[in-house]
């Protein structure tokens, strides 16, 4: 048994205890003796269920292992009667299997003793009605059930009943190879006459043109004979005649409104609700993708089912199939059906006979095809992936829709698989792309948030001023009005976005060192000019979340991150000056981290400009040298405050900065006076002059001044290091190898 | 909706200017799509229409077939481009979705291709139905169920039928690649489970997507416009237009008829240049007659919902249903509704 178990988490584990409560109560529920109770009893659990939901839905693994292995033990005759033990293990495997349905396994354990004839048939009853597959149904269960019919041990409705079953299940059998063995055996059932619309109806299923047989094609016409017209009967003798029209001589109706009474209408519920649990996966969704005879399609229009199309090649394009051909005739080897593409060692050896499947919207799920499409240039690949997703995103996006509800798990799984494909590409979909655009302006920023968000950190890299209105404005008033955590979210989906649009700049420029295929040279300056207003769109969103939410660490923390970002893009500084002035007053942690990131862009900067010889106006460097100036300004030489460098202003009046009360406004920021290092500043004076207790900061001037800064390096100030060294050309140093932009 | 800078964009009149964002520059990764990105962005509606003045039909055209379209309430759809559609294959079509529908029709059941099983798939070109020469061959679908008594055997009942087209749909057909068939617009008659069948058909097999195509409000005024301005030789009836109130427990409608004459003559003083509506002209128009009935019955029009139009051409429903009734002005029609169906797929 103890394979049947699955992996379980700790949060299994916690929830047994509160579902086995409400399977007991279940159980109790339908303890009633009278059998007459049980569709109300029944009907009451699956309201219970869906209440329940995915709290009992999660878990109860054990107590389905139980019900198993009692029903497993099962050997001798036991009434239902007062048998508490069996009504609670009948209950628990009721209620699992028509929320999730059950595995080969445990499905092999209870048709066994379904018709093993050890339990009463109202029990065999229940049992058989719930016998869901979650996945498929192993054929050797069927088969060995099929032997019990042989032995005779169980009564004719469960027989009737198991036949139902195996019809509607009919598709969820792995394998079918030895239930075609088994032909003569339910050819033979024919002639119970309760048994053969059910009979007749599995042989339909079963039929093959070796099936066909002339000794089976006269028992046929002997059973109408002596039955009448029945229209399984002549259902079957039709296919026969399909087969083999020599063999059936007798004429047919042509047309016959319904062949065989429903079987599936028992299990038909709790399938569509497996099916949906695991959308995609079940044998029998594959074939019905947009059918009428699907049950959701009647609540909503045929063809806006998010249901993604399954891989199958097209055998009905004749226009495609004439193609392969041609290819056979030229390659000698017939093409390679996706269907049977299932490990990557297939996809290398087929890669060159290999079909693409008929409908593109099914790659999405099948990563080796991914992986194929990422080494074939055919537009047309991307075209029809173009339109599908498009539509799809335009048809299925939940707010448009009034009653969203039922639908937004639905689009969110699509959303995140179109997420997943996009990472694995490392590309964003044009058509995703156009979706943000267009629908962003109508969102009310929580309807998918976090799948959103992320589809926005793959908007391809293209101009500014198509994104600008489409994206950033309607971005930024759900930001400056939503809450800290969906600013911090927003800031985090555009440091990807950043990041991505880095990553593909730097492949880029690998392409473009290849002067054959880079008719892009011109267009590159108008691409930075792209990152430099995103980052420019960011700051100005940045500095105004900082006012809102009072310079919010967390919100912080998620700036400097996008900075951090920042740096591996060449020579673009565009630090805002009010976040600079925010970032003064922070706590250690971010101002040094601060400071890191500007050297680090800096350094970033020395390197890529030798390499690459862009072509940055002037401008940039002057601003760039301004932001340098200013920083040593206030942490060097005690001059806050002073100039103004930026339209946005670092000067403040000298009657503001009286008003602030602050006395020396001048070196309050600099690397001794500023919040951020004053504890250092504290504790270099106490190892300084052990005995002086007044705390005189004026002290560390001069010599004294250099040993604090010795002092912080070794406190592992790395980035300030760095700071000072590349930018402050010290006269009387003479380590100072680098040389910075700034002459102090 | 008031869109300057999207310029005089009509389907008919050719594209006269790029959108001014030079898309070039998106170099998508090599493999990119920067073919389809050369219209206007999200199919903003264009603020100047051409009316089409050779609405007259090809000569090729099939009479009996385009009567077959007239005065029947057709379903509206949009489709993508379909992947390697052959117009020399519409026979095998016509026998692999005969199959298909009956397969679908009788769940489960064998069904033999090519057998006769009740039902007729028909796919035939409707020639000659075309705004411009690059306009690809509209393509009539139709299914036929035997007659239910065997000895009466002419005549087979048409139970569906539906058509695709794209008229003055140059737009799109410059920018997809010669794999693709564009025929975007697709109109439906007939049970809603036969259309879900035939296009699912056509998705699992041309790789397309069929989307319901809603008309909005202002693209409804603008038929209200367009039509009224046409010119109707034989017996002209009313202008009829229909407004909801989304009031509570039930939404109220208001219909509001015009004698096409009086609309006519309404339209004339409005239009400044014949054969070409503008957004202003169809705003001035509208806004002529919500005063009109505003002085009447102190209602503002303005601030319910158009929902239909009807004229004497065509009418109209913003649910998607349109009925043309007028051969002459098919084109005309057609071309607009081509229109908002492109710019669904776009």
């Amino acid at each position: 048994m103890q394979q049947r178990e699955n992996a379980k988490n700790p949060k299994q584990a916690l929830q047994v205890r509160r579902s086995s409560l409400s399977a007991w109560q279940i159980g109790e529920r339908t303890a009633g003796p009278k059998t007459a109770d049980l569709k109300s009893a029944q009907k009451h659990e699956k309201g219970k269920q869906q209440s329940a939901s995915d709290r009992a839905g999660n878990s109860t693994q054990d107590h389905l292992e139980q019900a198993l292995t009692y029903f497993e033990r099962v050997k001798d005759y036991i009434p239902l009667k007062k048998n508490e033990v069996l009504q609670k293990h009948l209950a628990t495997v009721e209620s699992i299997a028509l929320q999730r349905g059950l595995s080969p396994e445990g499905l092999d354990v209870l048709l066994n003793v379904a018709l093993s004839g050890h339990l009463a048939d109202t029990v065999n009853t229940r049992i058989l009605k719930c016998l869901i597959p979650a996945s498929v149904i192993a054929e050797s269960s069927v088969v060995s059930a099929v032997s019990w019919l042989c032995v005779g041990k169980c009564s004719g409705s469960t027989q009737l009943l198991f036949l139902r079953w195996l019809i509607a299940m009919f598709d969820f059998i792995d394998h079918k190879e030895k239930l075609h063995a088994l032909y003569g055996f339910f050819f033979c059932s024919l002639q119970d006459e309760k048994l053969c619309p059910y009979v007749c109806h599995l042989l339909y299923l079963l039929t093959r043109r070796e099936s066909v047989k002339p000794f089976r094609v006269r028992r046929l016409v002997d059973l109408q004979a002596k039955m009448g017209m029945q229209p399984h009967l002549q259902a079957l003798l039709s296919l026969y005649k399909l087969f083999c029209p020599e063999l059936v001589s007798i004429t047919l109706p042509a047309k016959m409104k319904t062949y065989f009474k429903n079987s599936e209408s028992l299990w038909k519920a709790a399938i569509n609700t497996i099916r949906r649990r695991n959308q995609g996966t079940s044998p029998t969704s594959q074939q019905l993708i947009l059918g009428t005879g699907h049950p959701q399609s009647r609540k909503r229009k045929w063809n806006t089912q998010l249901i993604l199309p399954a891989c199958s090649t097209d055998a009905n394009n004749p226009t495609r199939s004439k193609e392969i051909n041609h290819a056979d005739i030229l390659s000698h080897s017939e093409s390679f059906p996706v269907e049977q593409l299932h490990t990557f060692s297939q996809l290398l050896q087929n890669i060159h006979r290999l079909e693409f499947p008929s409908q593109m919207g099914s790659v999405l799920r099948n990563s080796l095809l991914l992986h194929y499409i990422n080494c074939i240039k055919d537009e047309s690949i991307y075209l029809r992936l173009y339109y599908w997703m498009g539509q799809t995103l335009q048809e299925e996006c939940t707010w448009y829709k009034l009653d969203n509800q039922q639908y937004e798990e639905e689009f969110k799984d699509f959303l995140d698989i179109v997420y997943k494909t996009e990472c694995f590409l490392q590309e964003g979909f044009s058509s995703c792309e156009e979706f943000l655009y267009k629908s962003l302006p109508l969102w009310d920023g929580f309807c998918c948030r976090s799948q959103i968000l992320r589809l926005v950190s793959w908007i391809p890299l293209s101009s500014f001023s198509e994104m600008k209105p489409h994206l950033c404005e309607p971005l930024a008033q759900l930001f400056f009005t939503s809450s800290l955590y969906f600013k911090c979210s927003v800031l985090e989906s555009l440091k990807e976005l950043l990041q991505n649009w880095l990553n593909w700049h730097v492949m880029q420029l690998d392409v473009e060192s290849d002067p054959k295929i880079s008719p892009l040279n011109t267009t590159l300056s108008g691409l930075v000019n792209s990152v430099a207003e995103l980052i420019h769109f960011v700051g100005w969103i940045a500095t105004v979340a900082l006012h809102l939410e009072n310079n919010a660490t967390f919100l912080l923390y998620f700036i400097l991150d996008f900075y951090e970002t920042q740096h591996s893009c060449p020579s673009l500084v565009f630090i805002c000056v009010r976040i600079q002035r925010a970032l003064k007053s922070l706590p250690f942690v971010h101002s040094f981290r601060y400071r890191t990131n500007l050297v680090a862009a800096k350094e970033n900067e020395l390197i890529k400009k030798t390499i690459l010889q862009f072509k940055f106006s002037s401008q940039t460097y002057q601003e760039y040298n301004q932001y340098i100036m200013a920083m040593v300004g206030c942490l060097w030489t005690s001059s806050a405050f002073q100039k103004d460098i930026h339209p946005q202003g670092i000067r403040l009046d000298p009657e503001v900065l009286k008003k602030t009360r602050v006395q020396e406004v001048r070196n309050s920021f600099n690397i001794v006076h500023h919040p951020a290092l004053m504890g250092y500043a504290i504790l270099f004076l106490q190892q300084a002059w052990p005995e002086d207790k007044t705390l005189n900061f004026n002290l560390i001037k001069g010599r004294r001044w250099n040993w604090y800064l010795e002092y912080l390096y070794v406190q592992g100030l790395q980035g300030l290091k760095l700071f000072i060294e590349s930018s402050i050309n010290r006269v009387s140093q003479v380590s100072q190898t680098k040389s910075g932009n700034v002459q102090v | 909706m008031d869109t300057p800078d999207s310029g005089g964009m009509t389907p008919l009149g050719r594209k006269t200017a790029e959108t001014g964002i030079n898309f070039t520059s998106t170099t998508r990764f090599s493999r990119g799509l920067t073919f389809i990105r050369t219209h206007t962005l999200f199919g903003q509606s264009p603020t100047r229409r051409i009316i089409p003045q050779t609405s007259l039909l090809q000569e090729n055209v099939d009479p009996q077939k385009i009567a077959f379209l007239l005065r029947k309430q057709w379903t509206l759809y949009s489709v993508t481009p379909m992947y390697k559609f052959s117009y020399g294959n519409l026979k095998e079509y016509s026998r692999l979705l005969s199959a298909f529908v009956a397969a679908e029709k009788q769940k489960g059941l064998a069904v033999e291709v090519g057998n006769d099983l009740g039902i007729k798939v028909t796919l035939s070109t409707l020639l000659g139905l075309k705004g411009t020469d690059q306009d690809q061959v509209a393509v009539l679908v139709q299914i036929a169920s035997r007659s239910q008594l065997p000895f009466e055997n002419a005549e087979n009942k048409v139970v569906w039928s539906g058509w695709f087209c794209c008229i003055s749909g140059d737009d799109l057909l410059e920018s997809v690649p010669e794999d693709f068939t564009c025929l975007s617009l697709f109109l439906a008659n007939g049970a809603e489970s036969y259309t879900a069948i035939v296009g699912s058909w056509f998705q699992k097999t041309f790789d397309c997507y069929f989307s319901r195509l809603t008309i909005s409000p202002l693209n409804l005024a603008w038929m209200a416009a367009m039509w009224t301005g046409c010119k109707v030789d034989s017996h002209m009836a009313a202008t009829e237009l229909v407004f909801s109130v989304p009031c509570i427990p039930q939404s109220l409608d208001i219909s509001y008829a015009i004698h096409s004459e009086d609309a006519k003559a309404l339209w004339d003083t409005v239009q400044k240049t014949p054969g070409e509506v503008t957004q202003e002209e169809v705003n001035l128009f509208m806004d002529c007659l919500y005063s009109h009935f505003h002085r009447h019955f102190k209602i503002h029009l303005s601030a319910t919902r158009l929902v239909k139009v009807s004229t004497s051409i065509a009418s109209a429903h913003c649910d998607g249903n349109i009925k043309i009734l007028h051969s002459k002005h098919l084109i005309g029609v057609l071309t607009l509704l081509t229109e908002l169906a492109i710019s669904q797929i776009q």
